[in-house]
């Protein structure tokens, strides 16, 4: 478990929460992050069995550097209290709020958060949140959503509810998300946190994923929510730089290195001046670089 | 603390285990069914009898039936099955997890 604001988000495969075989295997896949779901992929009658089994297996199985994330019971459930105590208790990474329409509930389940945090002799503040926006209210709120705390590490696009909710459905081309996904991913990056794509279920279309997942890496989501295992390595590929763009990368990490060294504080590569964004684009790929193993120890290119 | 009701916990799919728990008279009384109960028969209901034993639980009838379940998914499913026999699914003793 590791908490960053700046750490790689390309794919959050749920798990769902009552499963023992598929929850005593879900760090086998490489996922960046591991979303454990109370929520939707567990009946009424097993919501307590979930909230124990999840507890345990958070508590005892070593999912290496994965970040773990559970998506709890909506605030108008029952189970809302009882998972958010279950899950900060187990020393959870990351909650995530569904169906967040408004601020207000994002303040209330920091509240109850930090209360739990208080209960269980957790260090204050260390339990992230994020939120799925899920209708036209969360979309037009997004922006005081994703600022509402500064727990909040994420916003995700839950595409299902929403299309619902928009009176249409989900079509190949992804049109009737195009608002939606500008306005999370301009919300998320305003407020300095990471967007998530929503999930592509129809695993027998391979090249309508690819299609998806190329859409939402060009507009800078962060990643993608996923359903499937075999998903996590195909949106990887996607997300994984050429190695034009590694050694790029590498020079502009070297030029800052040289003008450190010459106490310059200007630096130029190839006659140009390299700027933040600059640097800050190379360092991501760096990080990029290393997670798909295309460079070594020491910064190194060993794609082919 | 008595049994209030029956309950179970857990299903009989791969990795999982199905926990039945009956209000007893005379301690603990076991009814295993596992391909391993020769190997780790006796760790499954140790880890029962712990979990009945951090709720006060003197009387019980356990059936059990195994499906090659982790201890920690045996854990969960006995945390279950207490909360649910002893009617406390809603307020749950947090202490004991």
């Amino acid at each position: 478990m590791a908490n960053s604001k700046e750490r790689l988000r390309r794919t959050m495969m749920f798990v769902p929460g009552n499963n023992p075989a598929m929850i005593k295997d879900a760090g086998i896949f490489g996922a960046d992050s591991i979303m454990f779901d109370l929520e939707d992929a567990v009946s009424m009658a097993e919501k307590d069995a979930a909230r124990y089994l999840v507890y345990e297996a958070i508590t005892t199985i070593d999912y290496g550097t994965a970040e773990l994330v559970v998506r709890i019971n909506g605030l108008d459930t029952p189970y809302y209290q009882n998972d958010i105590k279950a899950m900060v208790k187990a020393g959870i990474d990351v909650i995530r709020l569904p169906k967040a329409e408004t601020a207000e509930m994002i303040h209330e389940l920091e509240a109850l958060v930090a209360a739990a945090e208080v209960e269980f002799g957790r260090e204050v503040g260390s339990t992230n949140l994020m939120a799925a926006i899920e209708s036209a209210k969360g979309v037009v709120n997004a922006n005081e959503i994703a600022a509402a705390s500064p727990r909040m590490i994420g916003i995700a696009l839950s595409a299902e509810d929403y299309t619902t909710d928009m009176k249409t459905h989900r079509y190949p081309d992804g049109q009737e998300l195009l608002y939606a996904r500008n306005v999370i991913l301009h919300a998320a990056r305003a407020a300095g946190i990471a967007a998530f794509d929503t999930v592509f279920t129809n695993m027998d279309d391979e090249a309508g994923f690819y299609r998806e997942t190329e859409l939402i890496h060009q507009l800078g989501f962060d990643g993608k929510s996923l359903v499937n295992p075999r998903q996590v390595a195909m949106v990887n590929k996607v997300y994984q730089p050429t190695e034009k763009e590694i050694r790029n990368a590498q020079q502009v990490i070297l030029a800052i290195e040289q003008a450190r060294i010459k106490g310059s504080g200007v630096i130029s590569l190839n006659g140009q001046m390299v700027d933040r964004p600059v640097v800050l684009r190379a360092e991501r790929v760096m990080r990029l670089a290393k997670a798909n193993n295309l460079v070594d120890a020491e910064g190194e290119y060993i794609g082919k | 603390m008595e049994i209030k009701q029956t309950a179970m916990a857990g299903t009989l799919e791969s990795s999982d285990i199905q926990i039945i728990l009956r209000a007893g008279t005379n301690g603990y009384e076991f009814e295993l069914e596992s391909d391993v109960a020769k190997q780790f028969g006796d760790q499954i209901k140790a880890t029962i009898t712990n979990v009945l034993q951090a709720y006060a639980i003197e009387n019980a009838q356990i059936s059990v039936v195994d499906k090659g379940a982790l201890d920690l998914v045996i854990k969960a499913r006995a945390l279950t099955a207490v909360q649910r026999a002893l009617a406390i699914v809603d307020t749950p003793n947090w202490e004991v997890m």
